[in-house]
């Protein structure tokens, strides 16, 4: 059917809104990052590109930097391995499948940020309930959170243990849109289970695994809400991500411009990787 | 029989898998029906039955409050996200033009910036705008956010409606409006629930955005409101759990009793 390009009036108030608040603030955040504006005076000048040069010199940001790829890697990784792996389980059918799942599914309804509260009761020194297990062995209890590394790899296994769900759902569609029919011809050869995983099941799988990754991928390396949380960066700069190292920039430390730099940095990271995957695991459009 | 052992061992295996994910809010729960003076292990329930803590975080008001506060801002950009996103959706699924995929691909760039990233300046522009502190601030930024998966999902489904539909409503001398809002729109269902489902809980789950743009304490949401509970030392902890089952259970309950849509909308949503 022809129709009047009078429809595209219909758009305008969704771009509206996406100009205004997203791109416009995306251009001026590349201009402030150039500049030595400290968030609130009317003062500034051009620095040039000395904020994103002192980026790669600071080591509280070279670390945050270092922490963000390692939680977004492995939380990428511990998903999609731990989410496909349960969902070739639940495709199996049995009694209570269905409460298993949405058991595991529930903890993505939470917020982030009051997981992260309540995992403070977990991880906490004095009566935690992680240290009531290791007293239970006779060790003698750990201050979890007290050290950076260890700080990073339980917000990397928290994120992961609360997401999973997500992952197993979208895998657990994509493993029931493949054709009974596909088994069938290696059953007859006698293929063995592990054969018929790599050779039919995963690349089958394509296009879910295609999401999950750039889902875990995007969400890890913005990761904010779990290290206000837990550590707030701490020990130290220790638990810093990128995203939290922006906040406490911009804040605290007043250096709206180094902020900004800071921002666009991960805005180019979080680009570069989607199309990365993308081109990687490719696109099955038909 | 061994058909049957590795039934039941599938079974156990799924069963300890969904007991492991369950510990966090399992902790959650016997921290908040404890007095703070029980040194007990957390992994024990309490012998006694005790409530205090719940009328404690509720007896103020303020966390009644911060759920009103979220819920209003939930609904209202909700409602933006869902009505804007499907008009917006409508002319890029039905025309075919260089137009079109211009628009859909400025949509789905969105998706790939960092809330964080851009914080700066649209904190200094939202002062500007004078929108720091309003319910229409956070409701038009969390919207905004939230709009290109609305898009994205609303611009498949459309496209999987019959074109004949929209010709038959034109013959009949609909115009171009009128043919969206009484041949698309009631068709649309479905898909509501997913897109409802999906940005739904990131607008009631947000903290960065609240964070930044709802800085008065009349204003805050629950998550704000939960973050100052934990980060006042003067808290009683089991009080603080109390007021953090509180205010995970509304999505918990939604879940479970909606549970159909929420998976078929993350399936629907994602494979596409």
């Amino acid at each position: 059917m022809k129709r009047s390009r009078s429809l595209y009036m219909m758009s305008i108030p969704a771009v509206a809104l996406i100009t205004v608040f997203v791109f416009i603030p995306l251009v001026s955040g590349i201009r402030i990052s150039l500049t030595d504006w400290n968030g609130f005076s009317q003062s500034w000048s051009y620095v040039g590109f000395k904020n994103y040069l002192n980026l790669f010199t600071d080591s509280r940001i070279v670390h945050a930097i270092k922490n963000t790829f390692y939680v977004g890697l492995g939380d990428t990784m511990l998903q999609n391995i731990f989410g496909l792996a349960y969902a070739l389980l639940l495709n199996h059918s049995f009694r209570g499948r269905s409460v298993i799942r949405a058991i595991i599914y529930l903890p993505v309804m939470v917020s982030s940020l009051i997981m992260g509260y309540i995992w403070f009761f977990i991880v906490q020194y004095d009566n935690g309930a992680l240290n009531d297990i290791i007293m239970l062995f006779g060790h003698d209890p750990v201050d979890w959170l007290g050290s950076g590394t260890r700080a990073v790899n339980f917000i990397m296994v928290i994120t992961s243990m609360q997401f999973v769900g997500q992952a197993m759902v979208i895998y657990l569609a994509g493993l029931q849109g493949i054709p009974k029919e596909m088994y069938e011809a290696p059953m007859i050869d006698g293929a063995g289970t592990m054969q018929t995983f790599f050779r039919i099941t995963l690349p089958m799988l394509r296009a879910s695994i295609l999401t999950n990754v750039i889902l875990k991928l995007i969400g890890g390396l913005q990761m904010y809400d779990l290290v206000v949380a837990l550590t707030n960066g701490g020990p130290g700069f220790s638990s810093h991500t990128i995203s939290t190292m922006i906040n406490y920039l911009y804040f605290d430390a007043q250096n709206a411009g180094y902020s900004a730099a800071l921002g666009v940095f991960l805005f180019i990271i979080i680009m570069v990787s989607t199309i990365t995957v993308n081109k990687i695991i490719g696109r099955d459009d038909k | 029989m061994r058909r049957h052992l590795t039934k039941y061992l599938r079974i156990a295996a799924a069963a300890a898998i969904a007991a492991f994910h369950f510990i966090p809010i399992y902790i959650l729960l016997m921290v908040s029906f404890k007095k703070g003076s029980d040194f007990s292990s957390r992994w024990c329930p309490p012998s006694y039955l005790y409530l205090d803590n719940y009328i404690e975080v509720l007896k103020d008001g303020d966390l009644i409050k911060a759920f009103g506060n979220t819920v209003l801002i939930t609904v209202c950009a909700a409602f933006l996200v869902l009505f804007l996103g499907a008009i917006c959706a409508y002319p890029i699924a039905r025309i075919r033009s260089r137009l079109s995929s211009l628009i859909t691909n400025i949509v789905l760039a969105v998706m790939m910036i960092p809330s964080l990233s851009v914080i700066v300046p649209l904190y200094t522009n939202m002062l500007g705008l004078g929108a720091v502190n309003t319910y229409w601030g956070i409701i038009l930024i969390l919207a905004t956010y939230n709009l290109p998966m609305s898009v994205f999902l609303f611009s498949n489904f459309i496209r999987n409606i019959p074109d004949e539909l929209d010709e038959a409503a034109a013959i009949d001398g609909c115009r171009d409006f009128r043919i969206f809002f009484s041949v698309i729109m009631p068709q649309l269902q479905p898909v509501i629930a997913s897109v409802l489902i999906l940005t739904g809980i990131k607008i009631w789950n947000d903290y960065k955005y609240a964070l930044y743009f709802l800085q008065d304490n009349d204003m805050e949401t629950i998550t704000l409101f939960i973050s100052k509970f934990f980060s006042d030392f003067s808290v009683e902890l089991n009080e603080a759990a109390a007021a953090a089952f509180l205010a995970i259970l509304p999505v918990c309950l939604l879940f479970l009793f909606l549970q159909k849509y929420f998976i078929t909308g993350l399936s629907e949503g994602s494979i596409k």
